[in-house]
C-alpha cells in the first residue's frame, strides 16, 4: 500500500510517499532527513502528536494556564488525555515546565504548564 | 405626586428617536410617565440604522405633515443637539442633476422649497459645485445646494433624549413587548408580556409596529410596509471624501443613493429601497451592496470599496397614507398615533415631538410644567477629541481615561464605565457601542470585545456568558470552559 | 515636559522583545519597551500552541514558552518596559504620546523609534458578507482569546472561514475543546495555512476543508443559526447552484491580517499598499529618519522565528543610529516585485558596504513547483536561487551579495522550470 504524507518535524513541510504493509514500512521517498524518515515510519505504526491546551488555575493572575503534554503521545488517546485536562486544576503560582498531570490516561507523558503565573495578590508587573 | 406603580398618566409605546424626543418634551411637565419598548435598549429600531441626514425639506410636498415638521424639525436641531450633546454639523447638501433631465427635477425641488419658506436653497452650475466638492464626478452638470441641512447621530440623538427624559422622572422599561389595549372609562389597560400597565392616555410611536398597536387599541385604519435601506459604512479614512451630503436625483423610490461623511466622520454610502421579507429581517443581500456601490460612483468615482468596515439595514415604516400620521385617533379618544414616520422622520423628530407635547397637555386637560425639569444632559467630549492638555486633565480627575479601551476609536475605559453608569444606560455590547463608539472602528471590535464584555460582567454583576450583543438570545459566549 | 529616550520600542510581542534584547545586548542601555496589554509577549500569549522556535533555538516551543524565553532576558537585562499602555499618536520627529493608568498622558521623544505593533484582523463588514447581524461572529483571534486566556468558550458548533494558520490552529483547538467545527471554507484553490496545519489541525480531526468555498449569507436574528456556503468561480464569484445551508452557531473568520499601521502612518512613513506595512530599506528603517519597522507592522510572517531575526536586524540599525554610525545615505536602489512575486521587503536598498548580504524576504503569487527566483539588473540575471517549491502562504527569502546588485535597481521575479 502506498500513502503520500507531508512531514510536519519541521516547517519544510516535505512531501513523502511511504510504501507500507500492514503495519510494516516497505520504503519512504521524498524525505530530506533522518527525522522526516521516522516521522513517516511513525505515523503508520504509531501516529504521535504533542498536546497543547489550557487547564484551570486557582487563585491566579489568569483564569486557565496553557499547557502542553512534554512528549509526542499516541493519536488514538488524545480525547482520553483531553478528558483529564477538562477535570485538572492547578493552584497559583505556577512556573513555567510544572508538571501538573502526570502520566494522565496513560498516555506516557506528563503534562507541564508552559507559562509562569502568579498569584492574584501579587499581580507585581514590573514598571519602569 | 401620588404614583400607583403601574399607573400612568401618559404611556409611550416605543423608545425610538420619536419616542425618546416626545417622552423628553412631556418630561418637563408634571405628568407621570412610562415609556415602554420591546427591544433592551432605545434606538434598536429604525433609529439606529438610517443616514442621519437632517434634510433640507425642499423634498416633501408642501402642506404636508413630512413638509411642515422637516422644516421645523431642522431649524430645531442644532439646538436640541447642543442641549443633549449629540453631535452635529450643518454640512449642507447637493441634489446632483447629470443631465436636462435631472435639472428639471432640481428645478422642481427648488420651486418646492421656495413654496414651503425654505431658505438657503440655490441651484448651481456643475463647475461651482465641483469646486466646492472636488469629488464629484465630471458628468454631474447642475446641483441644488441647502444651505441648511446636516448630519446627526441618529442612536445618540435618540440616547440622549431617553436619558435626559428619565433624569425628569419618566420610567423606562425595556424589553416590554404590549400585547393588548383595552380601552376603560379611566382611560387604558394595556398589556404586556411583563404585566398590566393603565394609563390615561397612549402615544403610539411603535416604529415598524405601530400599525399593529393601532389595531391592538382598535382603530388599525393605516398599514405600515418595512421597506429596508441598505448600506456600506467606510473608514473614517475616507470620511474626507465629500464634505456635504451627496443626493442624486429623487425617484419614486425615494430620495435615492446618497455619499456622505457621518457625524463621525466615516464615508457612508446607500441606502437602496426594496420591501423586507418581513417587519423582523434586518438582512443585507449581496446584490443590494453591489446595487449601492455602483449606484453610489455615478456620484464620485472616488468611493473605496476596499475601505468597507460594515453594512447595514434599516427598515422605514412605509405608511399607506403617503404621508406621517400624527394626531389623536378618532375612533378612540386618548390614543395617539405618531407613525409612518420614515424619511424625514429623524429631521422632524424634535419639532413633533413638541407638538405632540403639546396636543398630549390638551387632551389631559392642561399639564403644567414642572419647577425642576432639566432641559439637558451633561456629557463630554470624547476623549480621542480632546486636546493634550485636556486628555491630562481628564486623567487626572478619573484615572481610569487612562486605560483606552478601543483602541482603533481610542475610547478609555472611564468613557465604557460611564455609558454604563448612566441613566438608561447601555446593557450590552452594542449599547456601549452606540454610546462610546468602541467597537465602531475599522477592526469592528476585534480587539475591544473581551475588554468590554468584562467591565459589562463587571458592572452588571452577571457572568461573561450571559453578556449580550443586542436582545436577549443574542449570548456572545456560551459559557467556560474550564470549571 | 517631554522625556528624552533613546531607543523606544512600540510593542511587546516577539518582535518588540526580541528588538529590546538585541538592542540592550548591543550595548544600548536606555531602551524603553511600550506595550498595551497587562503583560508582555503580545499575541504569543493566545498562541499555545507549539511550532515555534524551530530555527531560533532549534526546539518545537509553544508561543507562550517563546515569549519567555525572550520576556526573561528582558528582566535579566534589566530592560525598561511600561504595560497597559497605549501610544496614542507619534509624529515625524519621534514624539511619542502614550496614555496608562499609572503614568497618565506621557510624551517621550526617542532618538531612534522601533515600530513592532503586530497586526489586526479582517473583521466580516470588510468582506461584505451578507445576512443578519447576530453574535456568534469572531475574528479567530478574538475567538483565540477568549479560549486561551478566558478560559471562556465561543459557541458549540462552527464554521471556520479562511484556511490561514489561526483558523487552522483554531479548528483544532475548538475540536479538543468539545466543540464540532463542521466545515473550513477557503476561497482561494489551494489552502492559505502552513502544510503542517493541514495535517495536524484538518486532517487529524477529520475537518473538511472546501477549497473554492466562501460563505454567502448570514443566518440568525440574535445568535448564529448557520451559514450558507458556496463553491466560487476564478473570479471568486458564488456558483448559482451550489449552495449549502450549514447549521452552526459560531462562525470564526480567519480571513485576513492587517498591519496595524496608523501610528506609522501619522508620523509620515511612507506605507506599501501590497504589504500595507512600512517601505523599509534593507536597514529596515522606513521613510522617515530613525523610525525602523519590523515583525507583522511591517508584513504579515508565518514563523515567529523570521520576526524575531528582522526584529534583530532593525535593532541592529536602530543601534548603530545611536552609536552615530549610521550610514550615510547615497544612491538609493529600488527593489521591484516583478513576475511571479508578490511583494518584496526590502523594498529599497540603500548605500551598501562591499561585502554586505541583502535579505530580501518575498511571497510568490501563485503556487509554483521546482522554481527558479531571479534577481534582474537591467534584463540581466545577477543571482538565482532554486525553490523546491513556492507558496505564496510561505515567506520565503533570498540573500543576494550587493556587489552582485551593481549600484543598479533590481527585480525579483519567480519562473517555474
Amino acid at each position: 500500500m502506498k500513502r503520500e504524507m507531508v512531514c510536519i518535524r519541521c516547517p519544510k513541510g516535505c512531501r513523502m510517499t511511504v510504501e507500507y504493509e500492514g503495519n510494516k514500512v516497505l520504503k519512504v521517498t521524498g524525505n530530506s532527513c533522518s527525522k522526516g524518515k521516522a516521522y513517516a515510519i511513525d505515523e503508520i505504526t504509531k501516529p504521535v502528536r504533542i498536546v497543547t491546551s489550557t487547564i484551570k488555575v486557582d487563585g491566579g493572575e489568569l483564569p486557565v494556564v496553557p499547557v502542553k503534554t512534554d512528549k509526542a503521545i499516541r493519536r488514538n488517546l488524545i480525547f482520553d488525555v483531553m478528558a483529564e485536562i477538562y477535570k485538572a486544576e492547578v493552584k497559583a503560582p505556577v512556573k513555567e515546565g510544572q508538571v501538573i498531570l502526570k502520566n494522565p490516561a496513560k498516555c506516557g507523558a506528563d503534562v507541564v504548564a508552559t507559562l509562569e503565573l502568579g498569584k492574584v495578590e501579587n499581580a507585581g508587573n514590573k514598571r519602569a | 405626586m401620588e404614583k400607583d406603580k403601574n399607573n400612568y398618566d401618559i404611556l409611550i409605546i416605543g423608545a425610538g428617536v420619536v419616542g425618546g424626543l416626545i417622552a423628553r418634551s412631556l418630561s418637563f411637565y408634571d405628568a407621570s410617565i412610562c415609556m415602554v419598548d420591546k427591544h433592551i435598549d432605545a434606538a434598536m429600531g429604525a433609529s439606529g440604522a438610517n443616514s442621519g441626514i437632517v434634510h433640507g425639506g425642499y423634498d416633501a410636498k408642501p402642506g404636508s405633515l413630512k413638509a411642515k415638521f422637516n422644516i421645523l424639525g431642522t431649524a430645531m436641531m442644532e439646538e436640541t443637539c447642543r442641549l443633549l450633546g449629540v453631535p452635529y454639523k450643518n454640512t449642507g447638501s447637493f441634489v446632483l442633476a447629470f443631465g436636462p433631465d435631472d435639472e428639471k427635477e432640481l428645478d422642481r425641488l427648488y420651486r418646492n422649497g421656495i413654496a414651503g419658506g425654505i431658505e438657503g436653497l440655490e441651484i448651481i452650475d456643475g463647475d461651482i459645485a465641483r469646486e466646492m466638492e472636488p469629488a464629484l464626478n465630471p458628468t454631474v452638470t447642475k446641483a441644488l445646494h441647502s444651505k441648511t441641512a446636516g448630519v446627526v447621530s441618529p442612536y445618540k440623538l435618540n440616547i440622549s433624549s431617553v436619558e435626559n427624559a428619565v433624569i425628569n422622572g419618566v420610567e423606562f422599561r425595556r424589553e416590554t413587548t404590549v400585547t393588548g389595549i383595552v380601552r376603560n372609562e379611566d382611560g387604558f389597560v394595556v398589556d404586556t408580556d411583563r404585566g398590566m400597565i393603565k394609563t390615561r392616555v397612549i402615544i403610539n410611536c411603535a416604529g415598524i409596529y405601530a400599525d399593529e398597536i393601532a389595531q391592538m387599541a382598535g382603530d388599525g385604519f393605516f398599514s405600515l410596509t418595512p421597506r429596508k435601506g441598505e448600506y456600506l459604512l467606510m473608514d473614517r479614512s475616507e470620511g474626507g471624501l465629500v464634505e456635504r451630503v451627496i443626493f442624486q436625483p429623487p425617484s419614486d423610490k425615494g430620495k435615492g443613493v446618497l455619499v456622505m461623511s457621518t457625524v463621525d466622520g466615516n464615508l457612508l454610502i446607500g441606502p437602496d429601497a426594496n420591501i423586507a421579507e418581513s417587519k423582523d429581517d434586518h438582512s443585507t443581500h449581496a446584490s443590494s451592496l453591489d446595487y449601492v456601490y455602483k449606484t453610489a460612483l455615478k456620484s464620485c468615482s472616488g468611493i473605496r470599496l476596499d475601505k468597507v468596515i460594515t453594512s447595514f439595514a434599516g427598515l422605514r415604516a412605509t405608511p399607506d397614507t403617503g404621508d406621517f400620521i400624527i394626531g389623536e385617533s378618532e375612533k378612540v379618544p386618548g390614543f395617539y398615533n405618531v407613525a409612518g414616520i420614515e424619511s424625514p422622520g429623524l429631521s422632524s423628530a424634535p419639532a413633533i415631538a413638541e407638538h405632540v407635547a403639546g396636543e398630549i397637555s390638551c387632551i389631559l386637560g392642561g399639564l403644567k410644567i414642572k419647577p425642576d425639569f432639566v432641559q439637558g444632559i451633561e456629557t463630554h467630549e470624547y476623549f480621542r477629541d480632546m486636546t493634550v492638555d485636556e486628555k491630562k486633565v481628564a486623567i487626572d480627575e478619573n484615572p481610569s481615561h487612562g486605560k483606552i479601551v478601543c483602541r482603533c476609536e481610542n475610547v478609555t475605559e472611564a468613557e465604557v464605565l460611564e455609558s454604563i453608569r448612566r441613566p438608561a444606560g447601555a446593557r450590552t455590547v452594542d449599547g456601549v457601542k452606540r454610546r462610546t463608539r468602541a467597537g465602531m472602528g475599522r477592526c469592528q471590535g476585534g480587539f475591544c470585545l473581551p475588554t468590554v464584555i468584562e467591565i459589562l460582567s463587571r458592572e452588571l454583576g452577571l457572568p461573561k456568558e450571559e453578556i449580550l450583543k443586542g436582545d436577549r438570545g443574542s449570548n456572545i459566549l456560551t459559557g467556560r470552559n474550564r470549571g | 515636559m517631554i522625556e528624552k529616550r533613546s531607543i523606544i520600542i512600540i510593542g511587546a510581542g516577539p518582535a518588540g522583545l526580541a528588538a529590546a534584547v538585541k538592542a540592550r545586548k548591543s550595548g544600548v542601555d536606555d531602551v524603553l519597551l511600550i506595550e498595551r496589554d497587562n503583560q508582555l509577549g503580545g499575541i504569543l500569549k493566545q498562541c499555545i500552541h507549539n511550532g515555534f522556535g524551530l530555527h531560533v533555538f532549534k526546539e518545537e516551543l509553544t508561543g507562550p514558552e517563546f515569549a519567555l524565553r525572550y520576556i526573561r532576558k528582558v528582566h535579566e537585562l534589566g530592560i525598561d518596559y511600561k504595560l497597559d499602555t497605549m501610544v496614542i499618536s507619534i509624529d515625524k520627529n519621534r514624539n511619542i504620546t502614550t496614555v496608562g493608568p499609572e503614568d497618565g498622558l506621557r510624551i517621550y521623544n526617542a532618538d531612534a523609534i522601533i515600530l513592532a505593533m503586530g497586526c489586526r484582523e479582517r473583521p466580516r463588514g470588510a468582506l461584505r458578507i451578507p445576512g443578519t447581524n447576530p453574535s456568534g461572529i469572531f475574528s479567530a483571534g478574538t475567538a483565540q482569546r477568549f479560549v486561551n486566556i478566558e478560559g471562556m468558550k465561543p459557541g458549540k458548533t462552527a464554521v471556520i472561514l479562511g484556511s490561514g494558520d489561526i483558523g487552522l490552529i483554531m479548528a483544532r483547538r475548538m475540536t479538543l475543546e468539545g466543540m464540532k467545527v463542521k466545515a473550513v471554507c477557503e476561497i482561494m484553490p489551494h489552502p492559505g495555512g502552513l502544510t503542517r496545519n493541514i495535517v495536524q489541525c484538518l486532517d487529524d480531526y477529520d475537518i473538511p476543508l472546501k477549497l473554492s468555498h466562501t460563505v454567502t449569507q448570514i443566518h440568525g436574528r440574535k445568535r448564529l443559526e448557520g451559514v450558507t456556503i458556496a463553491e466560487v468561480d476564478e473570479s471568486f464569484k458564488p456558483k448559482k447552484g451550489t449552495e449549502k445551508y450549514i447549521k452552526c452557531d459560531t462562525l470564526l473568520l480567519s480571513v485576513g491580517l492587517i498591519p496595524e499601521n496608523e501610528l506609522s502612518e501619522e508620523a509620515g512613513v511612507l506605507i506599501d499598499p501590497l504589504t500595507k506595512g512600512a517601505v523599509v530599506n534593507q536597514n529596515l528603517e522606513t521613510s522617515v529618519e530613525g523610525i525602523y519597522a519590523c515583525g507583522n507592522v511591517l508584513h504579515v510572517h508565518d514563523l515567529v522565528d523570521y520576526v524575531a531575526l528582522e526584529a534583530e536586524r532593525a535593532a541592529k540599525s536602530a543601534v548603530r543610529r545611536i552609536k552615530g554610525k549610521s550610514k550615510k545615505k547615497s544612491k538609493r536602489l529600488m527593489v521591484e516585485a516583478g513576475k511571479g512575486i508578490r511583494y518584496t521587503v526590502p523594498q529599497i536598498i540603500d548605500k551598501t558596504d562591499k561585502d554586505e548580504k541583502i535579505k530580501i524576504y518575498f511571497r510568490s503569487s501563485s503556487i509554483l513547483k521546482s522554481a527558479r527566483v531571479n534577481a534582474v539588473c537591467k534584463d540581466k540575471i545577477v543571482y538565482s536561487k532554486k525553490f523546491r517549491r513556492l507558496v505564496p502562504a510561505e515567506m520565503e527569502y533570498i540573500n543576494i551579495p550587493a556587489e552582485d546588485m551593481k549600484g543598479r535597481n533590481i527585480r525579483i521575479e519567480a519562473v517555474a522550470k
